[in-house]
This record gives C-alpha cells, structure tokens and sequence, in this order.
C-alpha cells in the first residue's frame, strides 16, 4: 500500500535505530512521552521499545479517547438506552466495552435489552435515524479533534434537514490543553507530574488543528514538540529528532509529519467544528481530573439536536475501581505492569479498565505486544531442539 | 481511534462523496471536510471522511531524510541544520 510500506521498511529503521543510539550516546537519560494512543500502539505493535537505547523511555500519554472518557459519561449513555426503548444509541465500536458502573457497559446494556448498535461513521448514525423516523437514533460521540468535525458535519446536516429524531451526546475533547496538564496537573499536586523532556505531538489531530497550536505550549514550558505520523519509521525519526532538539538546548515545535499537517491545519474543517460546537468550561478526564477549557458542548443553535438537553441527561462523577492504576497510567506516573490487575484479573477480554479496552490504550497495547519482553527469556535444549524440528 | 490511512481517490460522486481504494478495497467515503480532491490524489481517511490531501513531495522528502538519519552518523550530523524539515 502507497504510503504505507515504504514508512515500515525495516532498512531504513535499522539506519534510524542507529541514528538514534548514536544521538542518544551522551551519558544521560531521556523521557519522551507519545501523547497518542496511536504512537502508543506503533510503539508497542512494531517492537519500536526494542530497538532503543537503555537510556531512552517512552512515555505513554493520555491521547486515547476511549481511556479518558470517564465512567460518568458512559454510565449517562447506558441509563438513557436502558431507560427508552425508543432510543437507538450508535456509537463506534471502540466504547461498546468500556467498563461502566455496576458491571455495566454499552455492549452489556445491549444484552439487557438496550438498541446499541455500533457505527464506522457518524455518517451511519445520521442515515439510521433518516431510515426509522419513529426511533430516536443518539450519537455517543468521543474522540479528539480528528473526529471531531465528521460529528459537526452530521449535526449541521440534521439541522439542515430539520432532522428531529437525530441527537448527540457530545464528549469530544481537545489536545492542547490535556499536553498541559500532563505539566501542570490541575489542583497543583506537582509531585504527580512526571519529568518528560519532550513530546511526540497528534498525527491525524495535527492535520485539523495544524502545528500552531502547540508552539505557545513549547514556548512556555521549554519542552520540545516534534508532530509524527503513526507509522514506524515516522515515530523513530520523531524520536531522533526531539533527541536533536535537547542535545542542542531547543525547544521548538517540529513537524515530521509533513506529507500532511501543515502549520495552519484544515482550515475548512476548523470553520465547521466552530460553527456547531462551543468550549465547556471544564470537563472531567479520566486520570487528568476535571480540565478547564478542555472539551467541547453543542451550541445553542443546535440545541435540538443535542442529547443532553433533549433528555435531560445528567452527568454524575463515579471514582474509578480502587485497584485500577489506569489514572497514574495515563498520567505517565506509572506503567501497565505497575498494576496489580495487568494480566492477571484484566486482559483484552475482560477489562477492568479503560486502557485494557481500546488497542491503543497503554495496557491493552502493552498486553497484545509487550508482555512477555517482562518475563526473563530462558532458551533451554528442548525448546531449541524443537525449533530445529520446525525449521 | 484515530486511526486514519491514506487511500487513493478513483472516482468522484456526486455530493461531496468519492470512492477511494486502499490495497485492493474500495469504499466510499465523504470529501466534504477537504477542497480541490481529484482522482487520483491521495487522501487520509478516517472514519468515512478524508481529513486531508497528502503531499507526495513532503512524503518523498519525509523518506529521504529517514535514509540520510541512517547513514554514517557522523556525516549525517553534519547536515543536521537542513535536513530537519520545518
């Protein structure tokens, strides 16, 4: 596949694994954190973690949002399908297994008797609801800013189209300001922060918002910012260049990504999301805590079609599960192997926590491909014998 | 979740619809975030909705710089001041 292959040749990632080493060869350590759960999974999938240097941690950021989605705004989704048997709740299949209160989830709620259904588009969602006037078909809509204006564009066209049985629940949330608070931890605990000396920025958030909006946050904490694309190669020449940028006393934005994010983004995309949705004063992540200006609501003008006010819903804080490290996690503080529940009571298959559910979630991408560089390797006679049989 | 990927565009629909082919599939999917998309460029597809046009310069570019990062590093060092793109 064109654009695809030729960013995975394994050549070219030899040469840049050794770029790196030889960069990376000052005697001192380095942390850079990925803010993307899709760096998180090129990371884990393509055994990048392997090919750098001791001296050179990856930090898995906060950028997954089906792991920040708290249970709070779930358990508002299940208690209105549950609630109306009038109700089609559509969302992507990335939300479906998110653990909600009472051992719930969407997909569970589906079993109870609940109309979820899971979409490719919000597209699908919209059609849904022109298809089966007499149902309330209900958009769950998460993501961050790539996924953002496909939801403002099926909400402008319901209003368009005056479509009434057409609503959203909106949790989209915004980048910039969740790269801050991994810095300054809302409530001021500073000791939770973790010392990271640079970031891997968005790929496909990047080509909406463009490189702009990260180089007052560069500016102001002094920490250098290189946008990457999500395949291999792209990841390990960010790597290389953020090395640049310390070694030289740097703190600039950085794109590697090119061959799609330009400085000012799509401005046409940037236009629309601006037209439907407005800032929330504060909306809460799961593991950052309630952020100011972090999230975005539907405007007054498309208050019909917003879920929220349609039905009433009512947003209530539930703790996460006292054993689940998934709030350090996110926050860098802690690894996936640093919780008592990694692999043992949660897997893929059965998530305790929401960084278990998405596949860029860092447990659930450190389960798939990670878990056993923990375990000592023991080459013993009878498994290389076996393997000679094989061969 | 946003995993997006770069299809190439075979045919224009009408509403602001395309079909692209990625690897053999095709599927039709919404141009109506972009501008100027012809046949046959190259745009970034995420969740039914091309995001962008890809640049086929930058890109050759972007792998020109990986190859150059893996040679000797001490010669590659040396161009260290051109060879980060801005």
């Amino acid at each position: 596949m064109k654009y695809v292959d030729e960013f995975r040749d394994q050549a070219l990632a030899a040469g840049l694994a050794r770029a790196i080493a030889h960069e990376a060869g000052t005697g001192r350590d380095y942390a850079f954190m990925e803010f993307c759960g899709g760096h998180t999974h090129t990371l884990s999938r393509y055994g990048i973690a392997d090919l750098l240097p001791p001296t050179l941690r990856m930090i898995h950021g906060p950028g997954c949002p089906v792991c920040v989605l708290p249970i709070g705004r779930v358990d508002m989704a299940i208690r209105l399908a549950l609630s109306r048997p009038e109700v089609i709740l559509c969302t992507y299949g990335d939300c479906l297994r998110v653990p909600a209160s009472d051992g719930l989830s969407l997909l569970k709620a589906k079993a109870l008797g609940a109309d979820v259904r899971m979409v490719y588009s919000a597209a699908d969602a919209l059609a849904l609801a022109q298809r089966e006037p007499g149902r309330e078909v209900v958009f769950f809509a998460i993501g961050f800013e790539t996924t953002t204006p496909p939801t403002a564009l099926v909400l402008r066209q319901a209003a368009q189209q005056g479509l009434a049985n057409f609503s959203v629940i909106c949790n989209h949330v915004l980048t910039p300001a969740a790269i801050a608070a991994i810095l300054e931890p809302p409530g001021g605990n500073a000791p939770q922060a973790v010392h990271i000396d640079g970031f891997i920025g968005p790929a496909h958030v990047s080509t909406i918002i463009g490189s702009r909006p990260y180089e007052a946050f560069a500016a102001t904490h002094g920490k250098p910012v290189v946008i990457a694309g999500f395949e291999p190669l792209d990841v390990m020449q960010a790597i290389l260049m953020l090395l640049r940028q310390v070694n030289t006393g740097r703190a600039e934005v950085e794109n590697e990504f090119t061959r799609a994010v330009t400085r000012d983004g799509n401005l046409k995309a940037q236009a629309l999301v601006a037209e439907v949705f407005e800032p929330r004063a504060s909306f809460e992540w799961r593991g950052l805590g309630t952020l100011p200006d972090s999230a975005l609501r539907i405007r007054p003008a498309f208050a019909a079609w917003d879920a929220e006010t349609k039905f009433g819903l009512d947003y209530t804080p539930v703790p996460d599960n006292k054993a689940c490290e998934c709030g350090a996690i996110l926050r860098g503080v802690k690894a996936p192997i640093d919780c008592k529940l990694f692999g043992t009571v949660c897997t893929p298959e059965t998530p305790m926590g929401s960084c278990m559910v998405s596949s860029e979630g860092a447990c659930a991408a450190h389960y798939n491909y990670g878990r056993f560089r923990d375990v000592p390797v023991q080459v013993t006679d009878t498994a290389a014998s076996r393997n000679q049989e094989t061969a | 979740m946003c995993l997006a990927l770069p299809a190439r565009i075979v045919e224009l629909l009408d509403g602001d619809q395309c079909r692209v082919e990625l690897g053999g599939v095709r599927k039709e999917i919404s141009l109506a975030l972009i501008d100027g998309a012809a046949v046959g460029d190259y745009v970034i597809v995420h969740v039914g909705y091309a995001l962008t046009k890809l640049d086929p310069e930058e890109a050759a570019q972007t792998l020109a710089l990986f190859a150059e990062a893996g040679l000797d590093p001490a010669t590659a060092f040396a161009q260290d001041d051109t060879a980060t793109p801005q």
